[in-house]
Order: structure tokens, then C-alpha cells, then sequence
């Protein structure tokens, strides 16, 4: 453990303080909107790079905030995971928040503060999540990402409200189960630090009731993170939310939750009390995470409209996460992981992309994408990436943590996940290939002869800089990611207990 | 079966909150009014709530303000005061459901004044139109 | 056999994928464009050719890019077999692209630069497996290949094209991400490397069954090597513009899914495990019926890139054949038939190209008496059908009679006479048509205007043609590496 620094609150408290700042000045003057909200991301972002630096040269450590004591105070937990995950958020934040500006000055004129207000809470309260070491500020945590995220979709066109309204029912019932887990582990170890916890279950003896706690709180974090079938909410309230918000939903919402029940096995309560004391519990949830991904990729595939369909891959790949850290084996944890990352940005690639069709087609049903190639060609290349990197192409991220995840099933003899990811990989190439036939193949049903349509091709009409450079940038970042997957897995790895 | 009462009997206050969330339960997913919804999603909280608050209690034991001087000098029989930390964490769960509540009666106005109707059946009726 | 680290092989791989960028640039002027498409293609052959010495001499180059995965990194390795395919496939593409000018322009295609920089990424993408040090980087520029060739596959953008562009992903990517995706993951969880290693890396680590299965799943995961039932896809292909017909449903494509079920058979599984499991004799019976029943439905094809994509399907058999034989000849026929088949069925697609150029003809039954109007486009058909049948002196005899000796030495008599009984099939379809553009009349109507192909067109089919006899006086450089690749 090396001395700790108050760097990870700054990043914590840059978006949350500015958000009130924000919320404030922005009543003044439109004109602070934009600084006001990239300049916290920025501040957070580079923190965190520079935190995450910290802790691979020296090591992670805890912070308890107010300098109480574990097991009584709030504790922090700044460990290599939580500094990658940290980037994470703050970079994903940034580059969509990039693409959301024009989208909510478009969508939201003369409410962008409010917007605003809310997006920078939401950015806090996961960065938060990330950080906690405490399962009650876990719950309260979840609940303020909840709370602004329900807000942020209500602030929608046409069903928006009722999606929102679902979400908060189900959402809800969610962060209700998380919290009666968290009761009965109260009741059993009279703690709520986790590590504190953690020991202590240790030593419990089997029984029903830390079952029971436990069954509560994974049951709340999925529904949280939408694994199949609690998905249910998750489509409507993700596309019919405002694009800008939308953006910042998609690529981190269910993978910050993803985290955080891979926090609450290893932290809260042990990887050898989840895995391994219940051997049937364990296989039984892989099944489910294999179903879960056959069904919702089944799903993704009757859809008409590109967003909707994406948010359908999104629950699909929820499975992936859920299946491969079950798997209960290094490589699939690790696959978990890694998918965390990967999916967050090829995610974001994709959603970015929809944003950029959208802002010139108007709308993302299929009809609408004909004859994209030739008209926004710099997107639709982006868009090809990220989708290739959806079907686990190589060199892009998607192929190695879908690599580490197929091998893990391997380990496990888990032929059943296996299938599945399999099944997966090529519906969503049936799928996105679909959208490249779309919008490769040219509107006049291809009846024209060779020669004579160069003259009357389409001129090329990009999507504004403002969208279209994090598109790009998040692109690139697939491949760079994909390449640099070997440094990446060595940090995961050392998060990863030692007898995996 | 006496068995089972007895287990009924002394433990009745979780039986309660059961009692409690299933009602509330049934009624976030099982009505198709959505004030019916928030009004079920409350019970739904308020007994968790009461489970907490339930577990920190103990019998005969007093409230949990004591005598500094004789703490210090005596130190303190843990049994006889309950434990406060639960009833501190609900004050925090009673705010989260509220800000929830508040949230979702803002979200429920938007609704309203988009369709008119508070019931789920209707509003799907109107969407389909 | 000592391989020296060297930036050689990643150039020869990164060339014509970084000069797709000056393509797309020089997108308004088609003149500078094909100069970087032939210069690319030049450039390529030459930095591939200038590793070929030391690779003679038993040397060999490597190269390792990323580490991503523990113990398996990206990483190139220029090897006799990987070099020996790379040789071949580079400089087909000098004529190729060369063929592509002249094709492209005389009948005024559109989308030329897309097509120029999918072909220059594909073809970055097929030296890419052949240079592939493990099964994980290969695997990754199969992949790319089958993407970039979409575009091509799918160029007139019509209804056609996009039925086949379907059909072409659904085989190859299907097969790809179904079938050998897992058998690569299981391979690496059972032998813990995915390095090719002469001999193999399989050997005693898993039981009879499970390696049957594994190897069940790379023969139908590569699909692009078109063995039955999976393929579906070549004929389908040949929507495609006939340069692309040729060199990739001709030479890379096709190649890269043979060569890479060879890669298997030879430096994963290794000649020894699959002869004590018997597993090769029976691979070897299985593709006999694709090579029989790939010619028997040549016959009944009027199209005539048809019946050379159903000649073609047949004849990739012919090398997984002879590698599945097992025997120092046979492997030796299989390996050397890449290159012998490779020369002689781009000369055939050239020439099928060079007659739609010319005369916009399509099929067999419309190119009655054609040949004494294009004497020299008929004359390389000839041979290249020559070599394809197996005739000396053409280079596709040496393959196949090596073959045949291969058949011989493993005591397989069914397989002896399977291999005869295709080369009169191979006979039986391809001579109607020499016979008919030589000595059948004209069919009234046809016009006596038909002239040959443009010079860019004409010269690389003859290049090819030629090569297809040189290969037959002159096979010295392909056995040597042939040797040196099979006594590893």
C-alpha cells in the first residue's frame, strides 16, 4: 500500500461540484454550458490516467474518507481495476459528452443546464460506484445514478416519460433487492465495510441466510445491468432517451453494474463462497448468461431500427460478462473483464456512429440508412469498425475478450456458453452486415449498369466535426485496444485472486 | 405445525415486512394504474425499511443515548441499547426513496400531460393509434 | 532452422495495406492510382523475393508485432512453405493488377478506387497468412481477407451481387467464427501454443476423438478452400468482375483456405499424428468426393466462370489430397499443385475476362468459332486448360504425377484411379471449348468485328500462360522450397 493522495477525489468531485456550478451559471449565460461540462471530464480524465499510473508503479491503496477508520468510516478502494475503470468512465464521458453537446443544444434549447446538471451527477455517481469499498454507499451510490439517469430519459420526446417510469419501477425493485441483501449480510456480520465483510464470511458456516443475501443482491445487480430476462426496461429507456443522453447510457451504465457484482464476488462476499460452495448455483447461472445472449441476439435480429437494435446487442453482451465471469476460471474472468472495457468503447463506437447517421437521416430505421457509404463515408467506415469489432474481428478489441471468454468455456467445459457466444458472433454478423448491405447497396435497388452512375453518385455529406472526431477517435481506440490487449490483461490479472 | 407457528410467533416482524413487500411487490407489477405502481414501489420500500429497523432492535433494550461520563468510566453493556447504525443507514434509504418518488411523480406528470390517462392499458392504447 | 528477427516480412505485409491510403487519395486521377497499384505490387513482389535466398539456404525471417494473448503473440514468420505461397501469390498479382487496368477501364467500371483498395488490402491480407507465425495471426488475416474481399465480390452493386455477397459471407464468415474459431481455442487450451511447428503441436495431448474433431472443425472452418459441402460460395463469387474471379476466387482466396488447412495438417496436427491416427487417409478419401463431383458438375455449366469456379473447386481438393496422403510425393504433389494450379487457372480467367472485354461473351454455347478471332486469348486458354488437365509440358503435370506417386506410395489404389478418372473429367470439359472456339462455325449473327482484348489485358494472360510452361522446365525454386517445407 502506498501513500495514499487525494487525487481520486478530486476526479470524483470535479464533474459533481461543477454540476451545481453549473446548474447555477448556466441560467446566466449558455455560453458556460460547454466549458463547464468538458472541463471537469477533461480534469477528470487526465486525473485518472495520471491515477492509474500512480497505482501500477506503486501499488493500490485505500482511503477512508474523513479519516475514520475501516471498519467504521467510509472507506474508498483505489486498486488497479478501479484506476482502469476510472479512465474508463472519464474517458468514455468526455469523448461522448463531445458528440452529446450539439445533440442537446439540438434537442433541449434552452434547458442544456439542466441537462447538464444531471449528465455530471450521473458521471459522479458512477465514478463512485467505482470507488466504493462500502456496500450501504454502494446502494445509495446506485441509487443517485439511477435517479438522474431516470431523469435524463424522461427528458425524451413521445414515450420517453413511460420508459422512464418502467425503468424507475424496475429499477427500483433493483436497487430494493441489492439493499435487502445487504440488510441480511448486516445481520449476519454486523459490518459494512466490504473487505470487513469479506473476513468475516470467511468464517461463517453455510447457511440459508447468507444464501438468502446473496441471492438478493446479485438478483438486484442484474436487474440493474439488464441480464436476460430482466431486461425489460432496458431497449425503450436506452433508444427513446435523448441521444446525448443515450450516449453516456449505453457504453456505461450496465458495465460500470457489470463491475460492480464482480466487486460484490470478489470484495463483499469471496469468489471460493460464490463459486464454489454452490457448484449447481454456478453452472446454472452460465446457462442462464448462455440463454440470455441466444435469446436477446434473437431479439436484436426482428428489430427495425438500428438504435433499438443495438440496445438489444447491448443486453446480449451483458450475457457475455455475466456467463464469463461465472465461468469461475482465470481465463473467463479475465474475458469478463477485458469484455468490460472493449465492450464500453465498441459500444460507444456504435451508439457515436447512430448519433452521426441520425443528425443527417433524421431517423435510424433501416429504410433510412440506404446509401450511407457514399454519403457519410468517414462514419460508415467508423460504424463498419465498431461492428466489426461487435462480431469479434481481429485485430479489433471485440475478438480478444470474446477470445479469453471462448476459452474460458473451453476450461469450464461450458459447451453450452460456448454455443453461444458462437451463436452470437454470427447472428450479430447476419445483423450488422445487414446494415452494410443497407447502406452499401445504393437506394435504386441495384438495376443500374456499370459505367453510368459515377455520374449522378451523391455528394458526400458528413456528419458535423463535433460528432464525427470522437467517432473516429473512438474507432481507432478499437484497434489500439485490440493491439494492447496483452498489458491490459496483465492489469486485470493482478486483480484477479491467486488461486485462478 | 406448532412448530412452524412458534417460528411464525417469534419472529413475527419479519413475517411482517414479508408480508409487506409482496404487497407491494404485486402491486408495482401486478396494477396497471401507474399511481397504483408508486404506491406499491413505497411499500415496497417502507418495509425494507422496516426490516432494517427491525433488526437493530433488541428486547428491553433502550434507546441508544447514554451517559458519557458513565461510559467512560464503566464502559457499556451492549445489550441494552439497540443498534443505531440501521436506523442511521434508513434515514439515507428514506431519502433515496423519496428523491425516487419525487422523481417518478415528475416523470408520471409528463405522462399525464402527454396522454392524458394514468393507465398503462390506455396509454399503450394511444401509443398504438 | 534458425530464423532471424527482420522488419522484412511486416513490410511485405503493410505494403499494399498502407498503400491503399495513396490510392483512395489519388482517387480523381486513375493514372497516378494504377501507378501506385502496379508500383505497390512490384514493390511487394520484390521485398518478397528479396527474403527467397535465405530461405533457400534454410534461413528464415520472423517478426513479432503485439503480444495479446500469453504465449501467442501476432507475429510473422517467413518459412519455405509460407514463402513458396507468398512468392506464387505476389507475383500473380503483378499480373493481375496490370489485367485489372485494362479490364477496369475498357469497360468503364465505376467505384474503380474502392475496388483498387479493397484488392491491395486483400492481397496485404493473403501474404499475411502466408507469413503467419501461429495460428491466431492467421486466423486474423483470413478474416480481413474475407471482409475486404466483400467490396469486391459485391462490385456491380446489384441485386446479384448482393444475393451473392450474402452467400459469400454467410460460407466463409459462418464457417470462420462456427467452426474455426473453436477449433483454434480448443487446439491452444489442450497444447498451450498455437506456434506452427514442424511436426506439430498436438501430438499426445489429447485423445483420438477429440483431435478427429478438431480437425473435422478446421476443414470446414476454412472454408475458403471450398471442399464439399462448403462450397457454396465460389461459384456464387463469380458475380465479381473477372480480375477479382481470377486472382482471388483463382489464386488468394481460394489458396489462403488450402494453405491454411496445409499449415494444419503439416505444422499442427504434424504428418506423424495424423498417420498413426489414420485420420489422413480418411480426409483424403472425404475430399475425393469433392473433386469428383466438382467436375462432373463442371460439365453441365454453360457459364463459363462457372465451370472454371467448379474446376476450381475440384482441383483445391487435389492439394488437400495430396497433403492428407501423408507421403513424401504426395505432399510434395499437393503443396507444388498451389502453384501449378494457381498459373494455370488465373490464364483461364484471365482469358474468360479477355473475352468479355472483347466480345462481352459469358457463355460457352455463344463462343462458337471465337478463337480464330482471338487466336492469342485462346491460344493461353489452351494451355492454361493444359495445365489444369495435367499435361505435359505444362506445370500441372509435375504436380499430378507427383500426386499419383503419392497415391502409389500409400498403397491407396482408389485414390490412383479417382486422380485419373478426374484428369479425363478435367479433359472432358475444358477441350469442348478449345474445339468450339477453333473449329465450329460461327453462329449466324455473330459479329466478325470481335477483336482481341486490350494490350493490358493480353499481355499479362500470356505472362501467366507462359509461366505455366516455364514451371515445367523450370521447377527447381517451388520443389526446393516444397522439400524444404515437407523434410521439416
Amino acid at each position: 500500500m502506498s501513500t495514499p493522495t487525494n487525487l481520486h477525489l478530486y476526479i470524483l468531485a470535479a464533474p459533481l461540484v461543477t454540476a451545481f456550478v453549473l446548474n447555477l451559471l448556466g441560467r446566466i449565460s449558455r455560453a458556460w454550458v460547454m466549458p463547464l461540462t468538458l472541463g471537469p471530464l477533461a480534469f477528470s480524465t487526465i486525473g485518472s490516467i495520471m491515477l492509474l499510473g500512480q497505482v501500477l508503479s506503486e501499488g493500490g491503496f485505500s482511503y477512508t474518507v474523513g479519516n475514520w477508520k475501516p471498519p467504521f468510516g467510509i472507506e474508498l478502494l483505489v486498486d488497479p481495476l478501479s484506476a482502469l475503470m476510472l479512465v474508463l468512465i472519464s474517458g468514455v464521458a468526455l469523448t461522448a459528452t463531445v458528440s452529446a453537446l450539439p445533440w442537446v443544444e439540438r434537442e433541449h434549447p434552452g434547458s442544456e443546464h439542466l441537462f447538464f446538471t444531471l449528465y455530471l451527477i450521473l458521471i459522479a455517481g458512477l465514478m463512485g460506484l467505482v470507488l466504493t469499498a462500502d456496500a450501504f454507499n454502494l446502494y445509495v451510490l446506485l441509487e443517485i445514478t439511477s435517479i438522474t439517469s431516470y431523469g435524463l430519459i424522461a427528458m425524451g420526446k413521445g414515450r420517453a416519460p413511460l420508459a422512464s417510469f418502467n425503468y424507475i419501477i424496475m429499477g427500483s425493485i433493483g436497487a430494493c433487492f441489492y439493499l435487502l441483501g445487504v440488510g441480511y449480510l448486516y445481520i449476519l456480520t454486523g459490518s459494512l465495510n466490504m473487505a470487513d465483510i469479506a473476513a468475516i464470511v470467511k468464517t461463517l458456516p453455510q447457511s440459508a441466510a447468507l444464501a438468502t443475501a446473496f441471492a438478493f443482491a446479485m438478483v438486484g445487480l442484474w436487474v440493474k445491468m439488464a441480464l436476460f430476462p430482466l431486461h425489460g426496461w432496458l431497449p425503450n429507456a436506452y433508444s427513446l432517451a435523448p441521444t446525448g443522453a443515450g450516449l453516456l447510457f449505453a457504453p456505461l451504465m450496465t458495465k460500470v453494474t457489470i463491475y460492480l457484482m464482480i466487486r460484490v464476488i470478489l470484495n463483499l462476499f469471496t469468489p471460493e463462497y460464490v463459486f464454489f460452495s454452490h457448484p449447481l448455483v454456478q453452472s446454472g447461472v452460465v446457462w442462464a448468461a448462455a440463454i440470455g445472449i441466444v435469446c436477446a441476439s434473437s431479439l436484436a435480429l426482428a428489430q427495425r431500427d438500428l438504435r433499438r437494435m443495438l440496445t438489444y446487442i447491448l443486453i446480449a453482451e451483458v450475457g457475455y460478462m455475466v456467463g464469463g465471469f461465472w465461468l469461475a476460471n482465470a481465463q473467463g474472468m479475465t474475458g469478463a473483464i477485458l469484455h468490460i472495457f472493449n465492450d464500453a468503447v465498441m459500444t460507444l463506437c456504435l451508439f457515436l456512429a447512430a448519433a452521426a447517421i441520425a443528425s443527417r437521416t433524421g431517423s435510424l430505421s433501416f429504410e433510412n440508412l440506404r446509401g450511407l457509404y457514399k454519403t457519410m463515408p468517414v462514419t460508415m467506415a467508423a460504424f463498419t469498425l465498431g461492428a466489426f469489432s461487435i462480431i469479434g474481428v481481429p485485430p479489433t478489441c471485440g475478438f480478444f475478450s470474446k477470445w479469453y471468454l471462448l476459452q474460458g468455456a473451453v476450461q469450464a467445459e461450458q459447451w453450452g456458453f460456448l454455443a453461444a457466444l458462437l451463436f452470437s458472433s454470427l447472428v450479430n454478423a447476419i445483423m450488422l452486415f445487414r446494415i452494410f448491405e443497407l447502406a452499401y447497396f445504393s437506394d435504386d435497388h441495384g438495376d443500374h449498369h456499370a459505367g453510368d452512375h459515377s455520374h449522378h453518385a451523391p455528394a458526400v455529406q458528413e456528419a458535423p466535426l463535433p460528432m464525427l472526431a470522437p467517432l473516429v477517435l473512438t474507432a481507432a481506440a478499437l484497434l489500439v485496444i485490440g493491439l494492447g490487449t496483452g498489458p491490459l490483461v496483465q492489469v486485470i490479472r493482478q486483480v484477479l485472486p491467486q488461486f485462478f | 405445525m406448532s412448530g412452524l407457528t412458534a417460528e411464525i410467533v417469534a419472529k413475527y416482524n419479519y413475517w411482517l415486512y414479508v408480508i409487506l413487500m409482496m404487497v407491494g411487490l404485486y402491486a408495482m407489477i401486478g396494477k396497471r394504474n401507474l399511481v397504483k405502481k408508486l404506491l406499491g414501489m413505497n411499500i415496497f420500500q417502507t418495509a425494507i425499511i422496516l426490516f432494517y429497523v427491525s433488526m437493530g432492535v433488541k428486547r428491553d433494550a433502550g434507546i441508544p443515548i447514554v451517559n458519557k461520563y458513565e461510559v467512560l468510566k464503566n464502559g457499556i453493556d451492549a445489550a441494552t441499547v439497540v443498534n443505531p447504525l440501521p436506523h442511521v443507514l434508513m434515514l439515507t434509504a428514506i431519502v433515496v426513496s423519496v428523491s425516487v418518488t419525487g422523481v417518478a411523480l415528475a416523470v408520471m406528470l409528463r405522462i399525464y400531460r402527454e396522454y392524458g390517462t394514468l393507465e398503462e392499458d390506455e396509454i399503450l392504447e394511444k401509443i398504438g393509434k | 532452422m534458425t530464423y532471424t528477427p527482420s522488419l522484412i516480412p511486416l513490410a511485405a505485409v503493410l505494403i499494399s495495406m498502407l498503400g491503399t491510403i495513396p490510392i483512395m487519395l489519388s482517387d480523381r486521377r486513375p493514372n497516378l492510382r494504377e501507378s501506385w497499384t502496379l508500383l505497390i505490387a512490384v514493390g511487394k513482389f520484390l521485398l518478397v523475393a528479396s527474403m527467397l535466398p535465405s530461405v533457400l539456404a534454410g534461413g528464415g525471417f520472423t517478426f513479432t508485432l503485439f503480444e495479446v494473448i500469453p504465449g501467442v503473440p501476432i507475429a510473422l514468420k517467413v518459412d519455405p512453405l509460407g514463402m513458396f505461397f507468398a512468392l506464387v501469390a505476389s507475383f500473380l498479382w503483378i499480373c493481375t493488377s496490370a489485367y485489372s487496368i485494362g479490364y477496369m477501364r475498357t469497360l468503364q467500371e465505376h467505384a474503380q478506387t474502392r475496388y483498387f483498395a479493397s484488392f491491395a488490402l486483400a492481397i496485404s491480407a493473403t501474404i499475411g497468412v502466408a507469413f503467419s507465425a501461429n495460428l491466431l495471426t492467421m486466423y486474423l488475416f483470413y478474416e480481413v481477407l474475407s471482409l475486404s474481399t466483400y467490396p469486391l465480390v459485391t462490385h456491380e452493386q446489384n441485386a446479384e451481387a448482393r444475393r451473392s455477397g450474402r452467400k459469400y459471407l454467410t460460407y466463409i464468415l459462418g464457417t470462420s467464427i462456427g467452426f474455426a474459431l473453436p477449433a483454434i481455442i480448443i487446439t491452444y487450451s489442450i497444447a498451450g501454443t498455437l506456434d506452427f511447428t514442424a511436426g506439430g503441436i498436438l501430438a499426445g495431448k489429447a485423445s483420438p476423438a477429440l483431435l478427429g474433431l478438431i480437425l473435422c472443425l478446421f476443414v470446414a472452418g476454412f472454408a475458403k478452400s471450398g471442399i464439399m459441402p462448403f462450397h457454396g460460395w465460389l461459384p456464387a463469387a463469380m458475380v465479381a468482375p473477372t480480375p477479382v474471379s481470377s486472382f482471388l476466387h483463382g489464386v488468394a482466396v481460394v489458396k489462403v483456405g488450402v494453405f491454411s488447412i496445409v499449415r494444419v495438417i503439416l505444422d499442427i496436427f504434424g504428418p506423424d499424428l495424423l498417420r498413426s491416427l489414420d485420420y489422413g487417409v480418411i480426409l483424403s478419401y472425404f475430399v475425393c468426393i469433392t473433386i469428383l463431383v466438382a467436375s462432373l458438375v463442371a460439365l453441365t455449366q454453360d457459364n463459363l466462370k462457372r465451370r472454371l469456379a467448379y474446376s476450381t473447386v475440384g482441383q483445391l481438393s487435389y492439394i488437400v489430397l495430396g497433403v492428407a496422403l501423408l507421403t513424401p510425393s504426395g505432399m510434395t504433389g499437393g503443396v507444388l499443385h498451389i502453384a501449378m494450379h494457381a498459373f494455370g487457372k488465373i490464364t483461364l480467367f484471365l482469358c474468360a475476362g479477355a473475352i468479355y472485354v472483347a466480345s462481352h461473351k459469358k457463355y460457352i454455347s455463344q463462343m462458337d468459332g471465337l478463337g480464330r478471332q482471338m487466336p492469342i486469348t485462346f491460344g493461353a486458354f489452351f494451355l492454361g486448360a493444359l495445365s489444369i488437365i495435367g499435361l505435359p509440358p505444362l506445370g500441372g503435370f509435375i504436380s499430378k504425377w507427383n500426386l499419383v506417386i503419392g497415391a502409389v506410395e500409400a498403397d491407396q489404389l482408389p485414390i490412383l484411379i479417382i486422380l485419373l478418372c478426374s484428369s479425363l473429367l478435367n479433359a472432358a470439359y475444358f477441350l469442348p471449348i478449345i474445339y468450339r472456339a477453333f473449329f465450329a462455325q460461327p453462329a449466324a449473327g455473330v459479329e466478325p468485328t470481335i477483336k482481341e482484348a486490350p494490350i493490358f489485358c493480353l499481355v499479362p494472360l500470356c505472362v501467366t500462360a507462359i509461366g505455366s510452361v516455364v514451371l515445367f522446365f523450370y521447377p527447381d525454386v517451388f520443389l526446393r522450397l516444397v522439400k524444404l517445407a515437407i523434410l521439416n
